[in-house]
């Protein structure tokens, strides 16, 4: 159905250079009116960074920007909503400590005599909220809602009437299925009034479900771009990667339980009203406990209880033998349970400090204070990390807030190994990174399973799950509702439980 | 809805604790005479301190006050001895308030320096400009003056409204309406509230950042003017450590200093709470001016600890 003519919008010529990282080199997009168009590659190749070239958000080095072929200016995010460019960035979300409101009528707020006219704003609010079957109290702040409930927003507050360019980066990382699924279905409607959408994401399942383009960046080129059906996935990925893909399904491949011995941590009716209900879970070395239900069904909540994070009002948890009576994350940290949190804006990563400074977090806070480790171990240390991870930086004293998305979360995952854990509980590890990266984690998830460590692995990916787990609990309306081990974790018998049939 | 006035309501409640106190410690405190006598001494600095209080709730702070409230003084005292009429040196005073404030505002954004760092440059220069004006005290003796101290509303009961009170109120209800009623307000909370995300939502940074310094420098020369017209005087060293006060009116009024949260209307009551302390120690009689500090300074801890619990227990709700 797209018009090939005239391209909606035409990125030609595009260079970006950052400090020490040459972020986009001579690139080029093509956008079809009405074709849903995927941007793909690795943490670092330069996605986010096109895309905020496009609307304005970083200026371009080099390169020219045309809109249904006519060249445009566009040096400001105003200038980019002015000519109908809409975007849902990755990293932010809106104002937490605003309404839901305030939020989605920002800058364009009714007005009546130089004064705002809330009562219409709310309408407003209320109509945009609509367009995404969303109902929810406009009046409570944004933050006291989940990311998702938030995503949904930030995408309601994008979507214009005039809109004819629409960005989402990585929109459904923080989505579950019936979420993501709404969220296609309204990308469907919006690619039929004959916008163009951009799409970054790491799933590559919804990248057939719904791109009729693809275009893939590596090491800040376009190294491909093409209709979906001519990219077939190996091809993709291996266009993603520069290699062979060969190795990366492997690792996935099933594998023995390693777990032995006592557990290490164990949750007797540990709970909390009206956060969780009780319930038991036990974690030995050398096993993988995984965490699936649906968002909000607890996950996160369960993890932080075990963690310390959130105080539990009932139950008790026993580590190595021994009641734990007043736990709390300084406490776990020392006694060796690590925790990756899964909003690592608000809850992982100091963005100032550097991805050195980062990685010795939690490890100088097990010391302590006074046991300073030297420079040059701490150097050999985020070293090591750097490229056991892959992570994309030209060197570690780089702030982390300069890394793109799956690199920052990469970050958070090192830190909390750097730390050398018994027990490590990982909060949606690998959202936002990409397949091989993916592979990465997995391949080292396993990896510190033989070497003895408990991990327990929150996820809304269920294939994620299957792959790594040894025993997978599964949560349902904020209550443990079954546990399964060995061959009946599959894909089917989780859904099964979590739909409680 | 009601979480937004929690801290509003807090403030309140411990204004009208702390007059009841009053009250029933000494005869004759719970009256509106008293009331009135608070809001007339602290009027000045409570127009400041609507001012800052824009600049706190977008995350930033303004140490200018005062120093802006001792030359806009000086100023007005010697334009008085040149024959300008009040009226005219104030408004001439208004607008230098505000490009003083807009210049700060101005060199934030576009050096990207911290507001603590120049705003405390224009804490010195005005300051060290006070005593090129003069290095004494100078007298207003227009008639106005008197004209201005005798203008009074009566209140029910024997007390009444007295002109730098009417004034105060006048511009608070304007700061209410800017806060809450335009595109300007909500942008100051959204930069407060998280920065990096205001830019991506299209808020002017440059223009918004020159306001919001122009206006707590607007607020803050008429806060000047209303001191100099109270006490009819000019003096070098008046003001001098005003901007605490202003700030410590603001956090009291239940904005937190992180930006982002808050209301205009809190930090009446929280510059009432100041007056009410020193009210209450001067009726005490025996504890001298010391004390007004250590029991603000008190306060003003307890505030903040407060706050904080508050702000956890809604983040906590944000995670679960
Ligand atoms: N503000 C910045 N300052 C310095 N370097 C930056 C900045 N923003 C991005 N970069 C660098 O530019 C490169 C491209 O980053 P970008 O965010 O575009 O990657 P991405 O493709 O979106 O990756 P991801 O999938 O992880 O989100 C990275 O090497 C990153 O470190
Ligand atoms: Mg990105």
């Amino acid at each position: 159905m797209a018009d090939t003519s005239t391209p909606r919008i035409e990125l030609l010529g595009v260079s970006k250079s950052f400090p020490g990282v040459r972020a986009l080199e001579n690139v080029e997009l093509r956008l079809n009116a009405g074709e849903v168009h995927a941007l793909l590659g690795e943490n670092g190749a330069g996605k986010s960074t096109l895309i905020k070239i496009m609307t304005g958000a970083v200026p371009r080095d080099a390169g020219e920007i045309r809109l249904d072929g006519r060249p445009v200016q566009i040096g400001t995010t105003a200038d980019a909503r002015a000519l109908g460019i809409s975007t849902v960035y990755q990293e932010v979300n809106l104002i937490p400590t605003m309404t839901v409101t305030k939020n989605l009528t920002l800058e364009r707020q009714p007005r009546r005599f130089g004064l705002i006219s809330w009562r219409r704003a709310r309408a407003l609010a209320r109509q945009r909220l609509k367009r995404l079957n969303l109902e929810i109290d406009t009046e409570k702040p944004l933050g006291s809602y989940s990311v998702a409930i938030q995503q949904l927003v930030a995408i309601a507050r994008a979507l214009e009437d005039d809109t004819r360019v629409l960005v989402l980066d990585e929109p459904t990382a923080s989505l579950d299925a019936t979420e993501t699924e709404l969220l296609f279905q309204i990308v469907r409607d919006l690619k039929a009034s004959g916008i163009a959408i951009v799409f970054i994401t790491h799933f590559l399942d919804q990248v057939y479900q719904i791109a009729d383009r693809i275009s893939v960046l590596r090491n800040g080129r376009l190294v491909g771009t093409g209709p979906t059906a001519e990219l077939p996935r190996l091809k993709l990925i291996s266009l993603m990667l520069g290699r062979e893909l060969g190795t990366v399904e492997a690792h996935l491949a099933s594998h023995a339980s390693l777990a032995s011995g006592e557990p290490v941590l164990a949750a007797k009716g540990l709970g909390r009203r009206r956060t969780m209900a009780p319930f038991d879970l036990s974690l030995r070395a050398g096993e993988v406990v995984g965490l699936a239900g649906l968002l909000g069904s607890g996950r996160t909540e369960t993890a932080k209880l075990l963690f310390g994070a959130i105080r539990p009002d009932s139950g008790e948890l026993v580590l190595d033998g021994k009641p734990v009576p007043h736990n709390s994350p300084r406490q776990s940290l020392r006694s060796g349970v690590a925790f990756c949190p899964e909003d690592r804006k608000a809850e992982g990563l100091l963005g100032e400090l550097s991805v050195r400074e980062n990685i010795m977090l939690a490890l100088q806070t097990k010391r302590g204070w006074l046991r300073r480790l030297g420079r040059d171990e701490q150097k050999r240390l985020a070293q090591e990390m750097i490229k056991a991870l892959a992570i994309a930086t030209p060197d570690a004293e780089k702030p982390v807030g300069q890394l793109s998305g799956g690199n920052q979360q990469k970050v958070v995952l090192a830190r909390s190994l750097a730390s050398q854990p018994k027990v490590l509980i990982l909060d949606e590890p690998t959202r936002g990174i990409d397949v091989g990266a993916h592979a990465d984690v997995v391949r080292l998830i396993r990896r510190l399973c033989s070497e003895g460590l408990a991990l327990l692995v929150a996820s809304s990916e269920l294939d994620e799950l299957v792959a790594v787990s040894d025993r997978v609990a599964v949560l349902r309306d904020r209550r443990k509702v079954g546990e399964m081990a060995g061959a009946d974790i599959t894909r089917e018998n989780i859904i099964r439980t979590i739909a409680g049939r | 809805m009601t979480e937004r006035y929690l801290p509003l309501m807090a403030t309140v409640t411990v204004f009208l604790a702390l007059f009841v106190t009053g009250g029933v410690l000494y005869e004759h405190f719970f009256s509106t005479l008293v009331l009135g006598h608070i809001l007339a001494d602290n009027a000045f600095i409570i127009i400041a301190a609507i001012g800052t209080t824009f600049v706190i709730l977008s995350g930033g702070i303004d140490l200018s006050i005062g120093s802006m409230i001792g030359f806009v003084g000086v100023v007005m005292a010697r334009l008085d001895t040149l024959g300008w009429h009040p009226l005219a040196s104030a408004a001439v005073l208004l607008a230098f308030g505000l490009l003083f404030g807009a210049a700060q505002g101005y060199i934030i954004d576009f050096c990207d320096i911290q507001p603590f760092i120049i705003t405390l440059a224009g804490l010195f220069m005005l300051r060290g400009a006070c005593f090129m004006v003069t290095l004494d005290s100078i007298p207003i003796r227009h008639p106005f003056v008197d004209a201005f101290a005798d203008t009074s509303i009566p209140l029910p009961g024997d007390g009444f409204l007295a002109s730098s009170a009417i004034v105060m109120l006048v511009v608070l209800a304007g700061a209410i309406a800017i806060a809450h009623f335009t595109r300007f307000g909500t942008n100051v909370y959204a930069i407060g509230g998280d920065r990096a995300s205001a830019v991506l939502m299209g808020v002017p940074m440059r223009r918004t950042t020159v306001m919001i310094y122009a206006l707590g420098g607007f607020y803050s020369a008429l806060g000047g003017v209303i001191y100099a017209l109270y006490t009819s005087s000019g003096y070098p060293l008046a003001g001098t450590g005003n901007e605490l006060n202003a700030i410590a009116a603001v956090v009291l009024g239940g904005t937190l200093l992180t930006g982002g949260v808050g209301m205009v209307a809190g930090t009446l009551f929280g510059g009432m709470i100041l007056g009410l302390i020193a009210t209450l120690i001067i009726f005490h009689g025996s504890l001298n001016g010391a004390w007004i500090m250590i029991a603000s300074g008190v306060l003003l801890f307890l505030f903040i600890v407060v706050q904080r619990s508050l702000v956890g227990s809604f983040n906590l709700r944000r995670s679960s």
